[in-house]
């Protein structure tokens, strides 16, 4: 249930020291970047995040892997940020790799009350390392357990005072899914609207799933 | 014309009219320039859009329309916009009737690795895994060679993507198709022999009575 409009520093204070964050976007596109920014400007440390990639130095979450705040990444691609590679290399970041269709289904069964995937992606390859797998109808398939997270941080288009939300093209990606898989879950919309502005069909996020907007950039 | 128009303009033959395409970033992105709008194809882009465009006029790129590798692009007419599980959705569950990739190394039972060299590349796998698993076909586009080794080896060294055969390798030298009797070479580039292919590949090749010269888009 929305409890209303927060300023970035506001939102960030939600949030402690080692706690998980799914964080939307794909190479920054999707991102809540003035979240991000209330993030770096608090300094909690030891964060886990769970996101498709960690963006690019000075860019979405390649601001809190430059800042030093991230522990443990779990992702499908590292590959654009040398400093998360870096880091893991150094230690000083626990990374988890995931095929990034694996990752987006692992998502949505912890959203979603899922005990888990059934998928063929990652049979024979290093992903399969240390997992169950099962038979199904003749077909084998990986056993991929659900993720959920303390916080899902969510960059919309559009959001209306009960925090329904809209997207934009390809600002979609992984944010709908993240919305039902964070504790609680704070939506960083570039415009907030009347209620009925957005139509119903156009609501790719129930505001039942919000629980704060960051207010509107000053 | 360079070994990567070359490839581009071999793979490009290879797509029928009103396929639903995903190409990989790099040397693969290059095919959608020789593939005519008539055919009505759509590429999808895994970050989520189906009816990739060419990049918009200079000015006028709009920062919610990337392709997978964060470059601005445009979208075509009765393009459709959707999140990540939709996108690896139609991925994984054979409604993507062709991927095209590039690779490190293929071999003579048709697996690819391509998305990791341990201690040197560790980039993470993003799309490539259930790309390859999930594609109606699989094919691969890459130079023959880096450094002066063979990419099509024996068997794999580095860590595979998927246990799925690969559907056709497309290089500068030649079209192999990876079969159940093992790599058969389909294809040569213009002005290529068999004596030559043969010198630039590790790996076995099956050689039919009458190889053709390649036909370029």
């Amino acid at each position: 249930m929305m409890k209303g409009a927060l300023r970035p520093e506001a939102a960030a204070e939600l949030i402690p020291e080692g706690a998980s964050l799914m964080i939307g976007g794909f190479m920054g596109v999707g991102t809540p970047e003035r979240m991000i920014d209330a993030l770096v400007a608090r300094g909690v440390g030891g964060l886990t995040v769970i996101a498709n990639d960690t963006a690019m130095p000075g860019r979405g979450i390649g601001k809190l892997i430059s800042s030093g705040q991230v522990a443990r990444v779990i992702a499908s691609h590292i590959g654009l940020n040398p400093e998360t590679q870096a880091q893991m290399i150094a230690g000083r970041i626990a990374c988890e790799l995931v095929p990034q269709g694996t990752l987006v289904e692992r998502i949505r069964a912890g959203g979603m009350g899922l005990g888990g995937v059934l998928t063929p992606t990652g049979l024979g390859t290093e992903v399969e390392i240390g997992k169950q797998t099962v038979e199904v109808e003749g077909r084998r398939f990986l056993v991929e357990t659900p993720l959920k997270a303390d916080f899902a941080l969510i960059g919309a288009w559009q959001a209306d005072y009960i925090g329904n939300l809209a997207y934009l093209l390809t600002a979609h990606n992984f944010n709908p899914v993240m919305a039902l898989a964070g504790h609680t879950v704070i939506a960083e919309p570039e415009s907030i609207v009347p209620v009925g502005v957005i139509p119903p069909d156009a609501v790719k996020t129930p505001g039942v799933l919000v629980d704060h907007l960051l207010i509107r950039a000053q | 014309m360079d070994a990567k128009e070359l490839i581009a303009r071999r793979v490009a033959r290879e797509i029928a009219p009103g396929m639903l395409v995903n190409l990989g970033i790099g040397l693969p992105s290059l095919v959608a320039s020789y593939v005519p709008a008539s055919l009505g194809v759509f590429f999808q882009a895994e970050n989520g859009v189906i009816g990739l465009g060419a990049r918009p006029p200079e000015g006028m790129e709009d920062p919610h329309l990337t392709d997978a590798g964060g470059g601005f692009v445009s979208a075509v007419p009765g393009a459709a916009s959707i999140d990540s599980a939709m996108s690896f959705g139609l991925i994984r569950g054979g409604h993507l009737d062709m991927t095209v990739l590039g690779g490190l190394q293929v071999d003579e039972s048709g697996h690819l690795a391509n998305w990791k060299v341990p201690g040197k590349m560790v980039p993470g796998m993003g799309g490539a895994m259930d790309l390859v698993t999930g594609a109606a076909r699989v094919i691969v586009a890459m130079q023959h060679a880096a450094k002066g080794q063979s990419k099509i080896v024996p068997r794999c060294t580095l860590p595979l993507t998927a246990l799925r055969r690969v559907d056709l390798v497309v290089t500068e030298l030649a079209v192999i198709e990876p079969s159940s009797m093992g790599l058969i070479l389909r294809e040569r580039a213009p002005g290529i022999s068999i004596a030559e292919i043969r010198a630039a590949t590790d790996a076995a090749l099956v050689i039919p009575d009458h190889v053709p010269e390649m036909q370029l888009a």
